[in-house]
């Protein structure tokens, strides 16, 4: 029983881990410490992961958490420092809401998830209920980031987060098969390929990645 | 069996149609096969309706959704509005066969017109709901490409797409009518929707759709305003076919719902009726007079009588729900039959129009005149329609509208006092419609016919075909024929009746044939039977008597030209003048009619001009404002089409995090 409870504990630690870099995502001015605090991330994606897979007995977790290990928190990281570099894109973070009031927005939504989530699993085991509100919670600071950030790369690195916290939510609950992970892992790996391409494309026309940048040059605006 | 043949042959013939090509004789031949067609489909009707007890078997066709099969059944109100239908189309059929060579496109014409009849019967004998509405949407749009045929002309384009919107608001309220009605189980046939029990709201909700959905295809006023311009628009004989029947298949839809599927319809639902009805009836025939385009004049007309007809549905709904049911029969019976004879005027007056077209070119009135003198089998023929549809003895309009003065005047006896006092008002509104329409129609065929020409083309004008002729003359005679034998007519009508409203009826129970006594051997009997051998009798006394005492010696004189002695055209009475009294009285209100008088400067010698100014309420008042609002909102809308991604994302994000908020608060209760 204590070996459980402990089990719990450290799971639900970790969990929370990756919920406080969602929200030191939110909070980063600089645009390496917001890949860094991703990088951070994904290692603690990694770790709930391997930890899910020793509690529940299934070793193809391992292979989840070394997915998020190599691609999300080494890969992925290095290759966007590789673009800003080469692109010698301005390393401020530009927001579209201040700071402030995006931490104050994202509290509200971890609230809302708890809200949603505990009573809609109430038949569920503790450790799923929690691990899904606060992949929950990941999800929607993802999106949060993913609309009050301007920069190109920022918003990248906000969808990445979403998708960390989908990567959550499916370690968390049992009987997830591997295949589901896999693909999710390689679709980022594309999705990354092509933002990657997208970014030189971008810069090379415009010189910039703001994005406001680009709208003026939409071919349907009238 | 034979029904079943004959609507497959129509189906046939539609493919036939878009293989004429341009020899003329195939697409006679078409029109010829679809007369036999329609012809089969009436015996089918009335072979059916002699047979007193009347459910047909259900047929079951494995087609259509998946789940579920197409059920058809021919019950007494399908077979009568199937002879109603296919007593109009036969005649249309057969005044098609002289009336496609003078069609500008007939290859436009001939492969729709199958499929237009096919459409309406098939919704005559639909006995589920989806394939009503499949057959309901066929009639549409079959129809709606009718009207497109000469779609080189910008005006019969508004009419279409006008025609459109209507038919798919329409449909749109049916369809939900009819979902509420199948329930959350779905149960689309209709013995299963009979079955079923409707609470008060989806009933209440069952009712408005069914009138708005039908109303809007029979041309209720406000929602008549696609009816004028498109009826006009198509060639004539399938014009006769829109404004003759393509309005009565919508009715076959309201009173299948209402009297058959719903069943337990409020009384007060009835009261509405009625007024909806006396307002279309009135604004419809005052629309009429002002009109100065034949066909445009005979589309309102068909407004008007529509109105007629839903005061007698809506007076009998108002008696069956206060539980007086013989009254509610007799309403219906008087419904019913103006439906009928409707259907046959109406047609008659089309098929002259086309007529008058063909010969002379022009549909305005203002350019017509003498041709009851050139087009003699087309003037007597016309001249019978407008005495029917002014509801003149003998004929058969008299019939079906004394019947439904009879219902009314019985009205004071329904329970509640709103009806007490309501029913006569609407009675003074359908006498107001009726002595509209006769004057409507004293105009019609006196511009058109009598007089002498107003225009080289009329003065030009010749025979058309014999089928034209032949045609007419045969509506003329059914006219007659209908107004004779009114006893047979309506025992008929209260065998579609009986299952309706429950209750066996004979509106000639007291006096025996040939006498219609609806409410009591004493309170008022008409027979058209005897009436109209008397008519004979003293015109063959008359004739006698002259023959006898008379001089048979031939003088000529010359005609009164009332005071004018030149030979003008233009001192006669126009349609203009001959409607200015009643715009006058009634238009300068409800149309905002005014007259003005364009007076050139001093020095121009250009004529002076009187100018009308005629403003269609509904039209400004309702649709154009409706028109703008749609602009609005679309403009409105448009502004989203040129977000930047991150505000699409912001929006996308909000709708999730409310709808997020909804589930947490739903569930936190």
């Amino acid at each position: 029983m204590a070996n459980a409870q402990i089990s719990y504990d450290i799971a639900h630690l970790i969990g929370a881990t990756v919920l406080m870099a969602g929200f030191q995502l939110l909070y980063q001015r600089r645009l390496f410490a917001v890949l860094n605090t991703f990088a951070f991330q994904a290692l603690a994606l990694a770790a709930a992961a391997a930890w899910q897979a020793h509690i529940q007995h299934a070793p193809h977790l391992y292979v989840t958490a070394a997915i998020a290990l190599v691609f999300k928190a080494m890969i992925v990281p290095i290759a966007l420092h590789w673009l800003v570099e080469q692109l010698g894109i301005h390393r401020n973070v530009e927001t579209a809401m201040s700071i402030g009031w995006t931490m104050m927005a994202g509290v509200a939504l971890v609230a809302l998830s708890i809200l949603l989530v505990l009573p809609v699993t109430a038949n569920a085991t503790a450790l799923t209920r929690e691990s899904l509100a606060l992949a929950m919670s990941v999800v929607l600071l993802g999106l949060l980031m993913m609309i009050t950030r301007r920069n190109a790369v920022t918003q990248v690195v906000g969808f990445m987060a979403l998708e960390n916290g989908l990567i959550l939510a499916a370690v968390s609950a049992k009987g997830m098969p591997l295949v589901v992970e896999i693909s999710v892992a390689f679709s980022v790996l594309v999705a990354m390929t092509l933002f990657g391409i997208f970014f030189f494309r971008i810069r090379e026309r415009f010189d910039t990645l703001d994005l406001a940048d680009l709208e003026t040059h939409r071919g349907d605006r009238q | 069996m034979l029904i079943a043949a004959a609507l497959s042959a129509l189906l046939a013939l539609a493919v036939l149609g878009v293989a004429a090509g341009a020899e003329m004789w195939r697409h006679r031949l078409i029109y010829f096969c679809c007369m036999i067609a329609s012809l089969v489909l009436l015996a089918g009707g009335i072979k059916h309706l002699g047979q007193t007890p009347g459910t047909g078997p259900a047929i079951v066709l494995p087609i259509g959704l998946p789940w579920l099969a197409a059920h058809f059944r021919l019950d007494n109100l399908s077979a009568l509005f199937m002879v109603v239908v296919n007593l109009a189309a036969a005649a249309t059929s057969a005044y098609g066969i002289g009336y496609c060579s003078h069609l500008p496109e007939p290859r436009r014409v001939t492969p729709f017109y199958p499929l237009f009849l096919f459409g309406m019967n098939a919704v005559l004998i639909a006995d589920d709901a989806f394939m009503f509405l499949v057959a309901w949407e066929f009639m549409s749009l079959a129809s709606w490409l009718l009207v497109l045929a000469d779609h080189k002309n910008a005006e019969n384009r508004h009419a279409a797409f006008v025609y459109l919107v209507m038919a798919c608001f329409g449909t749109f309220c049916l369809l939900t009518c009819f979902g509420l009605m199948a329930g959350g189980e779905g149960a689309y046939s209709f013995p299963a929707m009979r079955a079923a029990k409707l609470d008060g709201v989806s009933g209440f909700l069952v009712v408005l759709l069914a009138l708005l959905g039908a109303g809007s295809k029979a041309g209720l006023v406000p929602l008549h305003a696609w009816l004028p311009l498109a009826h006009p628009a198509a060639p004539s004989h399938v014009s006769a076919l829109m404004s003759g029947v393509m309005t009565k298949v919508a009715l076959y839809g309201l009173i299948r719902i209402l009297f058959d599927l719903h069943g337990e319809v409020n009384w007060a639902w009835g009261a509405v009726m009625m007024v909806i009805g006396g307002i279309t009836a009135v604004m419809g025939v005052l629309y009429a007079i002002l009109q100065d385009d034949l066909k445009k004049l005979l589309a309102y007309s068909t407004v008007e009588n529509i109105g007629v007809v839903m005061i007698g549905l809506g007076l009998a709904i108002a008696f069956k729900g206060s539980g007086e049911k013989t009254l509610a029969a007799l309403a219906l019976v008087a419904g019913l039959y103006h439906i009928v004879n409707h259907s046959i005027f109406k047609t008659l007056w089309f098929l002259s129009a086309g007529a008058v077209i063909t010969a002379t070119g022009e549909r305005d009135l203002g350019k017509l005149g003498g041709l009851a003198k050139r087009m003699p089998w087309n003037g007597v023929a016309a001249l019978v329609g407008a005495l029917a549809i002014a509801a003149l003895p003998p004929l058969n309009g008299f019939v079906s509208e004394w019947l439904i003065f009879q219902s009314l005047f019985k009205g004071p006896s329904l329970p509640h006092w709103a009806m007490k006092f309501g029913v006569p008002v609407v009675g003074a509104m359908l006498a107001l419609a009726a002595a509209l329409a006769a004057a409507c129609f004293v105009r019609a065929y006196g511009i058109a016919f009598l007089g002498r020409p107003r225009s080289q083309a009329a003065a030009e004008a010749h025979q058309v075909p014999a089928s034209m002729r032949l045609t007419v003359a045969f509506l003329a005679v059914m006219c007659v024929v209908l107004g004779a034998i009114p006893v047979t007519v309506t025992d008929a009508l209260s065998h579609v009746v009986t299952p309706l409203t429950g209750v066996q009826f004979a509106v000639s129970a007291d006096l025996g044939w040939p006498w219609l006594s609806p409410v009591s051997s004493t309170r008022g009997s008409y027979s058209g039977t005897v009436l109209v051998m008397t008519g004979l009798g003293l015109c063959a006394v008359t004739l006698m008597l002259a023959r006898l005492l008379g001089t048979s010696r031939l003088r000529r004189a010359d005609a009164w030209d009332c005071g004018h002695k030149e030979d003008i055209p233009q001192s006669q009475y126009t349609g203009q003048s001959f409607s200015q009294p009643l715009r006058r009285v009634f238009c300068a209100s409800i149309f905002a009619a005014r007259e003005s008088v364009d007076m050139p400067d001093p020095g121009d010698n250009r004529p002076a001009e009187l100018k009308v100014r005629v403003i269609d309420p509904i039209w400004v008042g309702l649709y154009a404002t409706i028109g703008r609002a749609v602009d609005f909102i679309a403009d409105l809308v448009n502004r989203i089409q040129y977000l930047t991604v991150r505000r699409y994302l912001l929006m996308m994000f909000t709708t999730l995090v409310l709808m997020l908020l909804v589930v947490a608060v739903r569930q936190n209760q």
